[in-house]
C-alpha cells in the first residue's frame, strides 16, 4: 500500500493523504475559508414547532438515506437520546446515514446493530468506547471512522467538511418554541457547549426534552432562532449516568504523588502568577492538582483569571472562594458544577467552537496558560495516545487533548509510569492524537521529564530544585520493570482516520488481528 | 554520617503492585512484611515475591528491610531467601532477649556462607514487642554488631501490659517502653525507631506523636501508609533558622581547622563535639528533605 509519511513519522495511506492532507506541524495550516451555513425554513406566526412524537419529528425533518445526523455527548453514560433516535430511524427503514456524534459512550452499544443493519455506514466522532470501539477496531465498518478533536469537529462543521442535515439535540429543559438549556429540568447536564455548534450549522434542528416549560425558557443555550421542532419524550437520560455526585478527592497515594509533582511543576513555572488560567480533567490526579494548586494560590495570594474546559465542582469551589474570577464551561462533569452554571453568572457556558476550534477567529484555548492532561501512552518524542489501548483497540476519545495542548503555554501530561504491567512511557505510541511539539512536561510518580524544546522550563524547574529526568530515562525505568512490549499485530485495513485539529491526518488506526 | 531513618514503611509482601511502587513515596527504609500481614497460605508466595522484587527492582539508596517470621515458623526459609536476594536488613519480630538475636544471626551467617555473600554484610534490626524485651532492651541492643537499630512494636506490647493504645492521651502507656528503647539504642550507638500510628486518616495526631518522639530522641518512626511519610519526614525537617545555625557551626569548625586553632567559638559560645554532631545531623536531614541543596559549609 502506498503511503505518505507525516511530520510525526506516521505512514498515511495515499488515498486518505490525498483527501485530507497529512499533518505537517501544529500550526502549519492557516487557511482562509468561508463559513458554511445551514438551511433555514422560516416559522410563521401561528405555526407550531411542537410535534407529538419522535417519529413525526424525524418525518418532518425530511431525513432520508445518505444524510448526516448529529448528537451531542453531554449526557455521557446516561444518554437515552442517541439510541432512541436511531431505533426510530431504523424502524422507518432509513439507511446509509452518516453519524456525526460529538462522542460515543459505552451506553451506545446498540449502535453496533445499526451498523450491521446498514442504518449507519459512516461515523465521525471524538471517541469510541468499549464494545463499539472494539467492534470497529475488529473491522465492523467498511469506511473508516473519522476521529476529530472537539475543536477539530467544530472546525469541520463550520468549514462545511461535516454538513449536518439533522441535529437531534437532547436538552434537560425547553419551551415549545425551542429555547433550550442543560441547566434546568430533571436530567441536567450543565453546559450544552457541543450542541451549540450543531444547532448553528445544521439544516434541521430537533430539540428533544423531557421537561417542557412555558415560553420563554431561560437561560437560553440554544435559541429558538435555530430550532425547527421540539419533541417531548418520557426521559432523555438517566441523571445518575449524566452527572456524578460530588467528585471524590482521590486517596490513591500514587495519584496524589503524581498530582504533587505536577503542582511543583506549575508553581515553579513562570505562569504561576496572578491571573493564571488553567484547565484540568476529571481524572484522579488532575482533580487532585486543582486541590493542591488552590492551596498554593491561597499561600501566594494568587487569583486565577479563568478556568476552562470540562468543569467539575472542584473548580466551582475555586470560583466561589474567589480564587478564580471566571469559568468558561464547554462541558459540565458533575452535579455541583451543573448547579453552578445555573446560578452563577461568572460560570459561563461556551460552545465547542469558542472553546477549541483552531479555524475560527480565536478560541479560548489560545488564552490558556496551563493544561493538565492524561495519557494512555506517551512516547519518547512526547507524542500522546489517548485513543487506542495497549492491545491496539480503540477505547478512548480525542476530546480536547490536542486542542488544549496546542493552545496552552504549559501542557502537562499526568500519567503513571506503568498501568499494571504495561508501560505508559513507550518508544512509540500506538496512535498519535497529540503531537509531541504540543507537550511540555510529562509527570509520573517516579519523575518528571521536560520536552527538550522547552529549555526555559527545564531551567525554571531546575532552579526551583525540581529533580528532572529525560523522557528516555523514564521509558527505560518503565521497560526495566515491565520488559519491552511486543509490537501489536495489525492488519492492513484502516478502521479509523485520526484527524489533527486542523483537518490533516496525524495517524490512522488499523484493524487489529484477532 | 549514618544513614537517615526517619521513616520505615511497612508493606505487605503479598502485593506485587505495592512492591513495585515501594520506593516512590520517599520513605528512608522499606520494610517488606512476611510476618503478621501475611496469611499462612500466602507465606511461600510472598517470600518468593519479595525475593524477586529485591533482586529485580532498583531500590536506589532506599534501605530494604524484611520482617521475617519467627525461626520456628518459617523464619529460617525467610532468612535464606532474603540473604540470597541481597536484602539490606533482616528485622526480627517479637524479640524478647539477646539470645533471639544471636539465634537469627547464626542462620544469617549460614545463609551468607551458603550463597557466597560476605559474612556480616547482612544487617539486622530487632523489634521489641513485649515487656520482657523492653526490660532486656539494653542487652538486645548490644547483642550483635549486625544490629542497625531497635524498634518498638507497641500493639503486642500494650496487650501484654493489659492495657491498650491511648493515642488521645499522649500515649503515656508506652512512655516507659519508648524511653527504654531510645536509651538502649543510644547506649549501643544504633538507631531507635518508634512504633506505627494506626489511624491513617488522622494526620494531626500522627504529627503530634512524631513531634513527641523526635523530642525524645528517636531516629524516626514506622509508617503503614504512604500518606504518613510526608508528615513524619516534615517533622524531622529542620527549619531555615536551624539550617543557618548548623551551617554557621560547620563553617566555624572549618575555619578553625584551617587556622589550626584548637578552641572554637561562635558568637562567643564554645563549640564542642556534640554541637558539631547535631549540626551535621541537621544538614543531613535538611538535605534529605530537599530544603538544603548546597554543599556543607558553603553559602546555602
Amino acid at each position: 500500500m502506498e503511503t505518505v509519511k507525516n511530520a510525526v513519522g506516521r505512514e498515511i495511506p495515499k488515498e486518505y493523504a490525498d483527501q485530507y492532507g497529512v499533518f505537517e506541524g501544529q500550526f502549519a495550516r492557516k487557511n482562509e475559508y468561508r463559513r458554511a451555513a445551514g438551511k433555514v425554513v422560516p416559522t410563521l406566526p401561528g405555526e407550531t414547532k411542537l410535534v407529538s412524537s419522535l417519529r413525526e419529528a424525524i418525518e418532518k425533518t425530511g431525513l432520508k438515506d445518505g444524510m448526516t445526523i448529529s448528537f451531542h455527548h453531554h449526557f455521557r453514560e446516561g444518554d437515552y437520546v442517541l439510541n432512541m433516535v436511531l431505533d426510530e430511524i431504523a424502524k422507518m427503514g432509513i439507511k446509509n446515514l452518516k453519524l456525526a456524534a460529538s462522542s460515543i459512550a459505552n451506553v451506545h452499544e446498540p449502535l453496533i446493530e445499526h451498523i450491521k443493519n446498514g442504518v449507519i455506514t459512516e461515523i465521525t466522532s471524538s471517541g469510541l468506547r468499549d464494545k463499539v470501539g472494539s467492534a470497529i477496531s475488529h473491522g465492523l465498518m467498511e469506511k473508516p471512522v473519522v476521529i476529530r478533536s472537539h475543536g477539530g469537529r467544530a472546525r469541520a462543521i463550520e468549514s462545511g467538511e461535516i454538513h449536518i442535515d439533522v441535529a437531534f439535540l437532547g436538552a434537560s429543559s425547553a419551551d415549545p418554541y425551542g429555547n433550550a438549556n442543560g441547566s434546568h429540568g430533571n436530567a441536567t447536564c450543565g453546559s450544552l457547549g457541543y450542541a451549540k455548534v450543531d444547532a448553528e450549522y445544521a439544516d434541521k434542528v430537533v430539540i428533544i426534552t423531557d421537561h417542557l416549560v412555558d415560553y420563554p425558557n431561560t437561560p437560553i443555550s440554544i435559541p429558538q432562532t435555530l430550532v425547527d421542532y421540539v419533541v417531548v419524550v418520557d426521559a432523555i437520560g438517566n441523571p445518575d449516568g449524566i452527572a456524578k455526585g460530588a467528585t471524590r478527592f482521590t486517596s490513591d497515594p500514587k495519584e496524589l504523588l503524581i498530582a504533587e509533582n505536577a503542582c511543583k511543576v506549575i508553581t515553579a513555572s513562570p505562569y504561576f502568577k496572578d491571573g493564571i488560567s488553567f484547565q484540568s480533567g476529571s481524572g484522579g490526579s488532575t482533580l487532585a492538582v486543582t486541590r493542591f494548586l488552590a492551596e498554593k494560590m491561597r499561600e501566594s495570594g494568587i487569583t486565577a483569571g479563568f478556568l476552562l474546559g470540562g468543569i467539575t465542582s472542584n473548580m466551582v469551589e475555586l470560583l466561589e472562594e474567589g480564587l478564580a474570577k471566571k469559568i468558561l464551561d464547554t462541558q459540565t462533569f458533575d452535579r455541583g458544577a451543573a448547579d453552578s452554571i445555573a446560578r452563577n453568572e461568572n460560570h459561563y457556558e461556551i460552545s465547542a467552537s469558542f472553546y477549541a476550534n483552531p479555524g475560527n477567529k480565536g478560541a479560548a484555548v489560545n488564552q490558556l496558560d496551563v493544561v493538565m492532561l492524561s495519557a494512555l501512552e506517551v512516547d519518547t518524542d512526547f507524542n500522546v495516545n489517548v485513543m487506542t489501548g495497549s492491545d491496539g483497540v480503540i477505547r478512548g476519545a480525542s476530546g480536547g487533548h490536542s486542542d488544549t495542548a496546542a493552545g496552552a503555554k504549559l501542557s502537562l501530561i499526568l500519567c503513571p509510569l506503568l498501568r499494571g504491567r504495561i508501560p505508559t512511557i513507550v518508544e512509540k505510541v500506538n496512535t498519535v492524537i497529540t503531537p509531541g511539539e504540543g507537550i511540555d512536561v510529562v509527570v509520573t510518580e517516579v519523575g518528571i521529564a521536560v520536552n527538550p524544546r522547552r529549555k526555559d522550563l527545564q531551567e525554571a524547574l531546575k532552579n526551583a530544585g525540581v529533580n528532572l529526568f529525560t523522557i528516555e530515562e523514564l521509558k527505560d525505568k518503565a521497560y526495566a520493570l515491565a520488559g519491552t512490549p511486543d509490537p501489536i499485530e495489525y492488519g492492513d485495513k484502516v478502521v479509523a482516520l485520526i484527524e489533527y485539529r486542523d483537518g490533516s491526518l496525524i495517524d490512522v488506526v488499523r484493524q487489529v488481528k484477532r | 554520617m549514618e544513614r537517615l531513618r526517619r521513616t520505615m514503611m511497612f508493606l505487605p509482601a503479598s502485593n506485587p503492585g505495592m512492591l513495585k511502587d515501594a520506593i516512590i513515596y520517599g520513605a528512608d527504609s522499606i520494610m517488606f512484611d512476611l510476618e503478621d500481614a501475611i496469611s499462612l497460605a500466602e507465606k511461600d508466595t510472598s517470600r518468593f515475591l519479595v525475593f524477586q522484587a529485591v533482586k529485580t527492582f532498583d531500590f536506589s539508596s532506599t534501605e530494604t528491610v524484611v520482617r521475617i517470621n519467627s525461626l520456628d515458623a518459617g523464619g529460617v526459609d525467610d532468612v535464606h531467601a532474603m540473604v540470597r536476594a541481597g536484602i539490606d536488613v533482616i528485622r526480627l519480630p517479637k524479640t524478647t532477649c539477646a539470645q533471639d538475636v544471636l539465634d537469627t544471626e547464626e542462620v544469617i551467617l549460614e545463609a551468607e556462607k551458603a550463597c557466597g555473600r560476605e559474612p556480616g554484610s547482612t544487617r539486622m534490626m530487632a523489634a521489641i514487642e513485649d515487656p520482657r524485651g523492653v526490660l532486656d532492651a539494653v542487652a538486645i541492643a548490644h547483642s550483635s554488631k549486625r544490629l542497625i537499630g531497635i524498634a518498638l512494636g507497641s500493639e503486642d506490647y500494650v496487650t501484654a501490659m493489659k492495657t491498650k493504645r491511648y493515642a488521645d492521651r499522649n500515649s503515656e502507656e508506652i512512655f516507659f517502653a519508648r524511653s527504654m528503647i531510645v536509651h538502649a539504642a543510644r547506649a549501643a550507638g544504633i538507631a531507635a525507631l518508634d512504633t506505627v500510628f494506626a489511624d491513617v486518616n488522622d494526620m494531626e495526631t500522627l504529627r503530634k506523636e512524631t513531634e513527641f518522639i523526635r523530642q525524645l530522641g528517636f531516629d524516626g518512626k514506622s509508617v503503614i501508609h504512604p500518606r504518613q511519610i510526608a508528615v513524619v519526614n516534615s517533622v524531622y525537617t529542620p527549619n531555615q533558622k536551624e539550617i543557618d545555625k548548623a551551617l554557621d557551626v560547620i563553617r566555624a569548625i572549618e575555619e578553625a581547622n584551617a587556622k589550626g586553632s584548637g578552641v572554637i567559638a561562635l558568637n562567643g559560645k564554645m563549640i564542642d563535639k556534640p554541637i558539631v554532631e547535631r549540626a551535621e545531623r541537621v544538614i543531613a536531614l535538611a538535605r534529605a528533605a530537599g530544603v538544603y541543596t548546597g554543599p556543607e559549609g558553603q553559602e546555602g
